[in-house]
């Protein structure tokens, strides 16, 4: 790099920098993009009196505007409750049956419904309400504590097994862990249950494992195992199984027992908010 | 454009050399008289009575629709032209029609050359307009430049001030009038002066206000030259048989200042008068040949016209007229050639996209029906090992009337058909709207049993119950694999 005269051999004025022959033009920069530039610098200086800008040891200018992100997120949410408020308010007072036969009010509440699962229920049920093993399946049409709107809504109230008083309580005792049944009585009690849906391996054990089941689950399943949703005891008899039909899943049922707990939803959300909850799994098929 | 052979920054090396931009050469329009302006004052008014008066028009869609002939109703997502309606998912006859104005656009340029440009475009016509009135407060081209080159004075301020005033009145009608396209006309009138607008309405007023105001009154050719890229594709457009407006130079040349009385022998006819400049709204002179520059408006022939008129020389010495003609130096030294290869198939394509867009129009149902089948999950077991699988039926009712329907399945016997709501089985579909209607279709272990494959076609039925008109959709009933099923 050398300084040479200001010329460039063109005649074209430079900025004094050689490289290599290559020299620097010094063409000015044209006028609307430096009027535009010193419009951006002012805009600046502008924009830090009014906005939040720059930071101090422990927080940040304020800018005269006050702005945050958190409270324009607050006031959007507020203005869009404020907007959905007639259906909402709508949905507070209805019982079931008037939101049900009004159209306009369902399809309100099956779309906040389905956006409430999405938050609040999909990560254990599912994302379609379909369910996993150990996670009731809300679509079909076997309700362990009753599939009925009022059930459903309770259930999500006050959630199953949970810290709320009025939760849903059951429990099944570990018959085996607990020595109340040896290993031999467990596989039996396993295959009369699997009777139960015809779906036996052996019908002497299966025979055996009847008088078992008589003296300890019947109380709660029922003599030809129907269940009984008043306390929470499945039924043993049809096809399907939340933690699974198969035989050993039933003996490890039968030995330790099961206690899925679902969390009470009456402090988390809003009693709108729940009913259209309700709704919505009820919408899904498997509603009584 | 002498200076694109400096090529590359295209900085002149001089000591000024630090001019990058050409200053603009104001352009000054004299008022021209004749055939061209009278029909420019006609188009203008014709355009600008539609742009302005369309939005007024009703059309009687019956109680439950809007009255307004056209009207692109955005919330609503349906727009109206008149007779015709479009649904978003039949925005496609939107683009049928902007094919269409293209391809019109396509066989007029290729006959008449920039038959839009010079007279139909809203960037000529609100220029047109916008001139008018700096005409009328500042008198013609003479005045105007005279005013220009005096120093500022108060009849400067005043002139200059009314002008920019009656532009901005313009340009507010115009951007009042571009939201009267999209919500009813009388209404939205009456919430703009009583300041109830949503505020949309009022940012896009401003929005064209200023567009009208800086396009039409002040960039005016400036828009044509530089920013539109109109003139560039003209040049694929013309051919040596298009009537394009064009200086009869074998007529002109050469050219010279004639004194009454003197001889016509050995000269040209065009008397170097500049008329055919002053006129011209994008400032070039036709004599030059024909030009990017040039929008055609034919305000050049007007002009030359009255002074071949004065000076007793026959008329169109500037006229529409071909490049074959020119080259041969002689009005009419070939026929018209109407029927070329591409004038007819602009035209042949204009017939077959018309006829494709009305058999579309003419086949419309007003009816329609869609099926989506719940994917997740695809099919529910059931208590008594049967299957159940869940849908969403969406009905389109396009008549302007309410309608109610019953839904049913075909090809999937024994069945159990359950709709979410709807108890009485009886879905209404208010006028002109879609309603969709969540649904589930059972089948018991038997019928499941039954079913020859994992996944069965089957068919909803959707029954108008006023009419009887039925409406089938094809949908798939899924069940476990087959190998699963006992």
């Amino acid at each position: 790099m050398a300084n040479k005269e200001e010329k460039s051999s063109e005649g074209f004025s430079t900025t004094g920098h050689e490289w290599d022959g290559i020299e620097e033009w010094n063409n000015p920069l044209p006028k609307w993009w430096l009027y535009v530039f010193y419009a951006t610098v002012i805009w600046a200086i502008g924009y830090w009196i009014v906005y939040p800008a720059w930071p101090t040891v422990t927080s940040y200018t304020k800018g005269y505007l006050g702005y945050s992100q958190r409270a324009q997120l607050n006031n959007d949410i507020a203005a869009a409750k404020k907007q959905t408020a007639v259906f909402s308010d709508k949905i507070d007072q209805a019982d079931f049956e008037t939101i049900q036969a009004d159209p306009e009010l369902l399809s309100f509440a099956l779309a906040g419904g389905q956006a409430a699962f999405g938050d609040n229920c999909a990560s254990c049920h599912g994302r379609g309400a379909q369910g996993f093993v150990g996670y009731p399946n809300l679509r079909d049409d076997a309700w362990i504590w009753g599939g009925s709107i009022e059930g459903i809504q309770q259930t999500i109230l006050h959630g199953i097994r949970s810290d709320d008083p009025q939760a849903r309580q059951s429990m099944m005792p570990a018959f085996g862990e607990l020595g109340m049944l040896d290993r031999q009585q467990v596989s039996d009690t396993a295959e009369y249950v699997m009777s139960l849906s015809g779906n036996e391996q052996d019908a002497e054990a299966a025979a055996r494992g009847q008088e078992i089941y008589a003296t300890n689950c019947a109380a709660c399943h029922g003599p030809d195992g129907a269940g009984n949703q008043a306390l929470g005891a499945p039924t043993l008899s049809d096809e399907l199984w939340l933690y699974g039909g198969d035989k050993d899943t039933l003996i490890e049922t039968i030995t330790y027992s099961r206690a899925g707990v679902m969390p009470a939803f009456s402090e988390r959300l809003d009693p709108a908010t729940i009913k259209k909850l309700a709704i919505y799994v009820h919408s899904l098929g498997g509603g009584q | 454009m002498a200076n694109v052979e400096l090529g590359g920054g295209g900085v002149s090396p001089s000591d000024e050399g630090t001019q990058l931009y050409a200053d603009r050469v104001k352009v000054y329009p004299k008022e021209a008289h004749g055939r061209f302006r009278t029909i420019k004052w006609i188009v203008m008014a014709v355009t600008l009575g539609i742009y302005y008066l369309l939005p007024w028009v009703r059309w009687d869609r019956g109680p439950y629709l809007p009255d307004q002939a056209v009207l692109l109703d955005l919330p609503a997502r349906r727009f109206y032209f008149f007779f015709l309606e479009i649904w978003p998912q039949e925005f496609y006859y939107v683009t049928g029609l902007l094919v269409l104005a293209s391809l019109v656009l396509f066989l007029v340029t290729a006959v008449a050359g920039r038959v839009w440009c010079g007279y139909t475009c809203p960037q000529t016509v609100w220029t047109d307009l916008m001139v008018a009135v700096e005409r009328f407060w500042q008198g013609d081209r003479n005045a105007r430049l005279r005013l220009d080159k005096h120093p500022w004075a108060l009849e400067t301020v005043w002139k200059k001030g009314a002008t920019h005033l009656t532009w901005l009145a313009i340009a507010v009608a115009t951007g009042g009038a571009w939201v009267f396209y999209f919500a009813d006309a009388p209404t939205l009138t009456k919430e703009l002066v009583t300041f109830s607008a949503p505020a949309t309405a009022y940012l896009f007023i401003g929005l064209f206000t200023l567009s009208t105001y800086v396009l039409g009154g002040i960039a005016r050719e400036q828009v044509c030259i530089y920013m539109c890229p109109w003139p560039r594709i003209q040049g694929a457009m013309f051919d040596s048989d298009s009537l394009l407006v064009s200086y009869r130079d074998w007529r002109g040349e050469p050219r010279g200042p004639h004194k009454a009385g003197q001889t016509w022998e050995g000269r040209g006819d065009c008397i170097d008068c500049n008329q055919c400049v002053a006129v011209c709204p994008t400032g070039i002179d036709i004599r030059d040949g024909g030009q990017l520059e040039c929008i055609q408006c034919a305000l050049c022939i007007d002009a030359c016209d009255a002074i071949m008129d004065k000076v007793g020389r026959p008329s169109g010495l500037i006229a529409y007229d071909t490049v074959r003609n020119l080259e041969a130096g002689a009005p009419n030294a070939e026929p018209l050639r109407l029927l070329r290869p591409r004038v007819l198939l602009y035209a042949g394509l204009i017939v077959l996209v018309s006829i494709i867009m009305v058999v579309a129009l003419m086949m419309r149902p007003v009816l329609q029906v869609n099926v989506i089948h719940d994917r997740n999950p695809l099919f529910v077991k059931l208590s008594d090992g049967g299957v159940r699988n869940g849908y969403e039926v969406k009905i389109l009712n396009k008549q302007y009337v309410p309608r109610a329907f019953k839904l049913g399945v075909t090809g999937l016997p024994d069945a159990t058909v359950k709709l979410v709501g709807y108890d009485s089985g009886v879905v209404p579909v208010p006028p002109d709207q879609l309603r969709g209607v969540k649904l589930h279709v059972a089948l018991d272990k038997e019928g499941v049993r039954a079913l020859p494959d994992q996944a069965t076609q089957f068919q909803f039925v959707v029954t108008d119950i006023a009419t009887g008109e039925t409406m089938e959709h094809n949908a798939t009933f899924q069940g476990p694999p087959k190998s699963e099923a006992k």
